[in-house]
């Protein structure tokens, strides 16, 4: 059985590219336009990543990785930041809220399936 | 266009650095599979990748990604350094060039990069996943000790796809300590208390063991590389060091102000000493002196700024030859030496399109095909031999290379056909030789598209007299061609001798001086034009200024000799006085006189005065010149 991915991202085009690059490879990819929607599609379907933007409208993705982390079932699924930010202090944010890890945007196809895989195999 | 952001020219100054830097790395690649080069050139993609991203030449980035990923490939022992992918990198530098020249940064990518891409995704496809047989990189060993904080778990982290991700690497053993784990009644499954100890044996880089723990926390993953003891000792390190030095871009305009600036400093300077010579004043004079001292360290330091090595022209060079060679289907070899000379940056930049169209006649007209060599003896690979060295004050850059020599046949024929001789006349071989020089002559039947455009020596020519120097070609029959070209050091401040002719100072310039003495006229040889003057155990012909000036020759008895050098004659120069040495800010001639004979330029002294300086090598011309008039008709 496939491994799911949600995607989150306010960006449409970041979203597409995770799908385009993720589902050739056999994984299925979810789409959430922010932290609020992303909750509901995290109910809805047996999610063994979640990437998500930071700055976004209604929930923004530290908000949503302390929620995540929360959540039934929430806790122990990989999280994966992607961002523009360079500081290391937001990804130290990250970390203190529940992420995994982080992918710098701009980001190519080659790291996020390597993170990807490190992740969930 | 409005002005360019200065951050973004900065960025292209740097980035185009980069790729000549590139271009450098690969063709060394090329002579020597060395890991460290593939390294260096997999930093350099890194970095314009990076930065073109930053810097909004997403094309460039984007394009640069695929070859960095490709070396990154290399480097890990996956991708062998094929020339297939030499030559495609060589082609991509390229297309790197035009991408940061592009009008859109932005745009996709199409045409030329496209089809580097898809030949480049080709041949990583079947360079395949396996490691380079055979390639044995060397063996590392790394301990690893992974603790995970206590969250690890809820935080998503899996040990258990990291180890297998290291186990990708190479030979791991795991041991796992159990013994934070608190007993049963205390123990919250979801936290992580156990610690592992990873020993991995491993011929990829280190960089690959780092990427494994690219998420975890300082501190959660402390990697070590251990020596095991019966290792054999390393390969004798092939210790390059590091050639980058720290340093500073600077405007050249800004640097011609400085100079400039610098220029008249030297002027001043010098009308100091000439008035605090009218007083006698001991701690002025040791001031002064002082001051000169300071001056002249200035004056060198300064001139030094400018000055580059030869070996960044070189450099180019040998890609030039590289890529000819293969156009042309010869076989040459680059051969250089003295590339440690400095030379000002300014005749450097001018001196790249002379030597590199040299370079093309060379290899398209000179060096014959590797069959015919074969049949004439000489070794299948042409050689080219590229030399600079210095001498006296000048810089002498040779361009030689071992083919069959200039086509006397084919320049005579050409000569007649443009009507430069006659069809009767028989020139002889030197006279010949130098029909290169003549404007837009060439005896390319066709134009082909590397050489033979008619543009030609004489074009070389006059670049090289317009910096004040001179070129002269040689032939070998059957041997090769030999081109030389001779350039002064320094342009605009040198060391002089102040030398007076009655009531006129001259300059001559230090440099071609052998040495002065008293004059001492030979008997019955007094007021001819040239004669032979015996200084120490050589018999050094010499002439009298006056004379060659035109000047009335005085009666002054006591008289000196200044003994000069240029090329390989000497010649004994007689003036009234030697005045003494001074610095000499050169200020050239403007175009009313510059093609006046004798000089090459001109200065301001400390008194104010204007002094002519002597051109010492059209000096010597005139001077054998004179001599052969002398001599009876033969």
């Amino acid at each position: 059985m496939s491994k799911t991915v949600l995607a989150v991202d306010d960006s449409r085009s970041i979203r597409d590219m995770v799908a385009f690059t993720l589902e050739p490879l056999g994984y299925r990819v979810i789409q959430a336009e922010d932290g609020q929607d992303a909750l509901a599609k995290f109910r809805g379907s047996a999610v063994s990543l979640v990437l998500t933007d930071l700055n976004m409208p209604v929930m923004n993705g530290l908000e949503l990785i302390r929620q995540l982390r929360v959540e039934p079932g929430g806790a122990g699924v990989p999280i994966v930041m992607l961002t523009t930010e360079t500081k290391p202090e937001i990804r130290e944010e990250g970390k203190v809220a529940g992420a995994t890890g982080w992918i710098s945007k701009p980001f190519d196809a080659d790291m996020l399936v390597a993170v990807t895989r490190k992740l969930v195999g | 266009m409005d002005t360019p952001n200065p951050a973004i020219a900065a960025f292209m100054d740097e980035a185009r650095e980069l790729l000549d830097g590139l271009e450098g790395q690969l063709l060394g690649l090329e002579q020597d599979r060395h890991p460290e080069a593939v390294d260096a050139i997999f930093r350099t993609l890194h970095t314009i990748k990076g930065s073109g991203a930053m810097f909004g030449f997403a094309s460039l980035s984007r394009f640069t990604h695929h070859f960095e990923e490709a070396f990154s490939q290399v480097r890990d022992g996956k991708l062998p350094v094929s020339q297939g992918l030499l030559d495609l990198a060589f082609a991509a530098r390229d297309q790197m060039l035009g991408l940061l020249h592009a009008a859109e940064p932005d745009a996709p990518l199409a045409g030329g990069s496209t089809e580097l891409l898809a030949q480049l995704a080709a041949l990583c496809a079947e360079g395949g996943a396996a490691p380079a047989a055979g390639r044995p990189g060397p063996t590392r060993h790394y301990r690893i000790s992974l603790r995970p904080g206590r969250e690890a778990f809820r935080h998503g982290m899996r040990p258990d796809l990291l180890i297998a991700e290291l186990g990708t690497l190479g030979a791991l053993r795991q041991r796992v300590d159990s013994s934070g784990v608190p007993p049963l009644d205390r123990l919250v499954p979801e936290e992580c208390h156990l610690v592992w100890q990873l020993d991995l044996t491993t011929a990829q880089s280190r960089q690959s063991v780092d990427a494994v723990f690219l998420f975890q926390s300082p501190g959660e993953a402390v990697i070590e590389e251990i020596v095991p003891p019966q290792d054999e000792p390393p390969p004798t390190a092939r210790a390059r060091p590091d050639m980058r030095q720290d340093s500073v871009r600077v405007p050249a305009n800004k640097l011609d102000g400085f100079m400039d600036q610098l220029g008249e400093l030297v002027i001043a300077q010098a009308r100091l000493q000439k008035t605090a010579g009218q007083h006698v004043d001991a701690e002025l004079e040791t001031v002064v002196e002082e001051m000169d001292r300071l001056v002249t360290g200035l004056r060198d330091a300064t001139l030094s700024i400018r000055m580059l090595p030869l070996e960044t022209v070189f450099g180019k060079f040998r890609r030039v030859v590289r890529d000819l060679s293969a156009e042309l289907g010869k076989q040459v070899d680059l051969v250089t030496e003295g590339g440690e000379t400095e030379i000002d940056k300014t005749v450097i930049d001018r001196l790249s399109e002379p030597l590199v169209h040299m370079i093309r006649n060379s290899i398209d007209h000179g060096i014959e095909p590797a069959g015919k060599r074969r049949a004439l003896g000489k070794p299948e690979r042409g050689t080219i031999l590229l030399e600079a060295r210095q001498e006296g004050g000048e810089i002498v850059i040779t361009l030689a290379d071992d083919g069959g020599g200039l086509d006397l046949a084919a320049i005579r024929a050409k000569a007649v056909d443009r009507g430069l001789i006659a069809a009767d006349a028989t020139p002889s071989d030197m006279e010949l030789q130098q029909f290169i020089f003549a404007p837009g002559f060439s005896t390319a039947a066709q134009l082909t598209s590397v050489s033979g455009r008619g543009v030609g020596m004489d074009a070389v020519r006059t670049v090289i007299e317009g910096l004040r120097g001179r070129v002269e070609a040689v032939s070998y029959p059957g041997l090769g061609t030999e081109v030389t070209l001779c350039l002064p050091v320094a342009l605009a401040i040198i060391d002089g001798l102040l030398v007076r002719l009655g009531e006129t100072t001259f300059v001559i310039p230090l440099s071609a001086i052998d040495e002065c003495i008293e004059f001492d006229p030979p008997p019955a040889q007094a007021g001819s034009g040239l004669a032979l003057l015996q200084i120490r155990d050589q018999l050094v012909p010499f002439v009298d200024l006056d004379h060659v000036f035109g000047r009335p020759t005085g009666g002054v008895t006591r008289r000196r000799v200044v003994s000069v050098r240029a090329e390989q004659y000497r010649l004994g120069l007689i003036v009234d006085d030697i005045l003494g040495r001074n610095q000499i800010v050169i200020k050239p001639f403007s175009i009313y006189h510059r093609d006046i004979e004798g000089f090459s330029g001109a200065t301001i002294l400390g008194d104010g005065s204007v002094a002519l300086i002597l051109d010492v090598v059209s000096i010597m011309r005139r001077a054998q010149a004179m001599q052969r008039e002398m001599r009876p008709a033969a």
